[in-house]
């Protein structure tokens, strides 16, 4: 049975029309990698998934006692606010200390227990947000961006962790990215997301090629992929904004270029 | 024993700091300051309707701070800017309680004793009245604290967690109108968010858990009232300006604290 599906979402916020006739979907321990360029609307649809923002139109519906993890992209912790990371992490569930350390171990946060969580880098801070993720038992663990900042390996080495927990608790991920063409290997579905889908599929499996390794560097250990948007769709009326994605970087459209 | 009107007015100023503390940390946190500031300042006009009606200056109080707060949030909903709001509505709320109050048939009011508190005319039944009220906040906070804490932390967290933070709001929303209700006769309307937010501020720099700073804001509030009291007593000085002033000391004790530690 599907976890949660998204059916014709439309969403205005102020002026602007941010997703349009959005239909989504995840299967139980799914791992669904969002892309799309800035301001397309990744986020959004994740706070709708999450129930924090209510569509104008379309709706969301939630498999009975669906159980959500959820990293969000950033955090604002007002200072006036003192609180450590082990006590974060027992919000709004009390939680044993050993299953919060625990959560810290397996998110890679360990040895942060005792720091006050205004005092994280950003990195460290994601960590503490996954391992209070975890601690949900969730069925689906939506993360927002979770690799901004991180430089290629550490993308690697992150996505390899994710994989070890879906593993691990048979969760379903949705994960967004603003990369648009290298994405988590493991992913068993891309979603291309500008205002509404452009495109969906599977990420190719390169990891083999000495190229590709030449080009993601050493020690990324074929956790990342690439992905080939395919774009047949054309705009004509009602579209405000940029479907080809050449302006940022180079793009394989395999219909019109030889391969 | 309370037959004393100075053992009245310490048990009136303690049962206000107790309730003040919690509250006061989640105006600090939630950054709700001017919000305590309108919610207060409407109940002059609480005041008026209540004398003019015959009713309980209480129950006046508290239903007009209440829908004050609601007021402000359904125009913040709406997308105007918060401190424009605030801005409007504390001062214009304070301005229509003073010129209705003037309205009101009968003896020429002291409205000073709303304004800043009468601690030391404190009766038994006021007392009841204040206790009670403080007893209900208290109540209110420890039932829904962790979800309120969550809410404060990121609404979205809430909201995966099948929370609903609007409530939670709501939850502090009558808090507050419930704090105005039975401060005003201890501090005053002008000052009741001085008595929220002073003592919580002052208990930040020695806080390493929201739980402690509850705990050590509580703490700060009652040292200020009952010293505020005192001091009011020997001086000779008005008791609710007196108690701010005390808890305004005790900040600037802690804030220097934490100045000559770095």
């Amino acid at each position: 049975m599907t976890l949660i599906e998204a059916q014709r979402l439309e969403v205005t916020l102020g002026s602007h029309k941010v997703l349009s006739n959005v239909d989504f979907h995840v299967d139980p321990g799914e791992i669904v990698t969002i892309v799309g360029p800035n301001g397309s609307g990744k986020s959004t649809l994740l706070r709708l998934l999450v129930g924090a923002l209510r569509p104008d139109a379309g709706k969301v519906i939630r498999k009975p006692g669906l159980r959500l993890g959820y990293v969000p992209q950033k955090l604002m912790m007002d200072p006036t606010l003192p609180m450590d990371v082990m006590r974060f992490l027992s919000l709004p569930k009390r939680v044993p200390a050993s299953e919060r350390q625990a959560a810290l171990d397996e998110a890679g946060a360990g040895a942060l227990g005792d720091r006050p969580m205004a005092a994280l880098s950003g990195g460290q801070f994601q960590r503490v947000l996954l391992a209070r993720a975890l601690l949900e038992k969730p069925d689906l663990l939506l993360l927002d961006e979770p690799t901004q900042g991180l430089d290629q390996p550490g993308s690697a080495a992150f996505y390899r962790q994710v994989e070890q927990i879906r593993e691990q608790l048979g969760c379903a991920v949705v994960m967004v990215s603003h990369e648009l063409h290298v994405v988590m290997s493991a992913s068993d579905r891309v979603v291309c997301l500008n205002g509404h889908v452009c495109c969906q599929g599977h990420p190719e499996v390169v990891a083999q090629a000495a190229e590709y390794r030449a080009l993601f560097g050493t020690g990324t250990a074929g956790a990342l992929a690439l992905y080939r948007h395919e774009h047949s769709h054309r705009h004509d009326a009602g579209c405000d904004h940029d479907h080809d994605h050449t302006r940022d970087h180079t793009h394989a459209h395999p219909r019109s270029e030889a391969h | 024993m309370l037959d004393d009107f100075l053992v009245r007015a310490a048990l009136a100023g303690l049962g206000l700091a107790l309730a003040a503390a919690p509250l006061g940390c989640f105006v600090a946190w939630r950054r709700m300051a001017y919000f305590g500031d309108a919610t207060a300042h409407a109940a002059i006009l609480g005041v008026a309707l209540s004398l003019a009606l015959a009713l309980p200056v209480v129950m006046g109080t508290m239903v007009v701070a209440l829908l004050m707060a609601l007021l402000v949030g359904a125009l913040t909903d709406r997308g105007l800017a918060m401190d424009t709001v605030l801005g409007v509505l504390a001062h214009s709320a304070l301005a229509l309680g003073l010129v209705a109050v003037t309205f009101v048939p009968g003896v020429r009011l002291d409205l000073s004793a709303y304004l800043f508190g009468d601690i030391l005319a404190v009766t038994k039944t006021d007392l009841a009245v204040i206790w009670a009220g403080a007893g209900a906040v208290i109540a209110l906070i420890a039932w829904r604290w962790q979800a309120l804490l969550t809410a404060t932390v990121s609404p979205d967290l809430a909201y995966a967690s099948g929370l609903d933070p609007r409530r939670e709001q709501r939850i502090l929303t009558l808090a507050l109108a419930l704090t105005v209700a039975v401060a005003i006769k201890v501090v005053g309307a002008l000052l009741v968010s001085a008595m929220l937010l002073i003592p919580a501020a002052a208990a930040r720099p020695l806080a390493r858990s929201p739980e402690g700073m509850v705990l050590i804001a509580a703490g700060i509030g009652a040292t200020a009232a009952l010293s505020g009291l005192w001091g009011a007593f020997v001086l000779d000085t008005p008791a609710g300006p007196s108690m701010i002033s005390a808890a305004a000391l005790l900040f600037a004790v802690t804030s220097a604290g934490r100045f000559l530690k770095k």
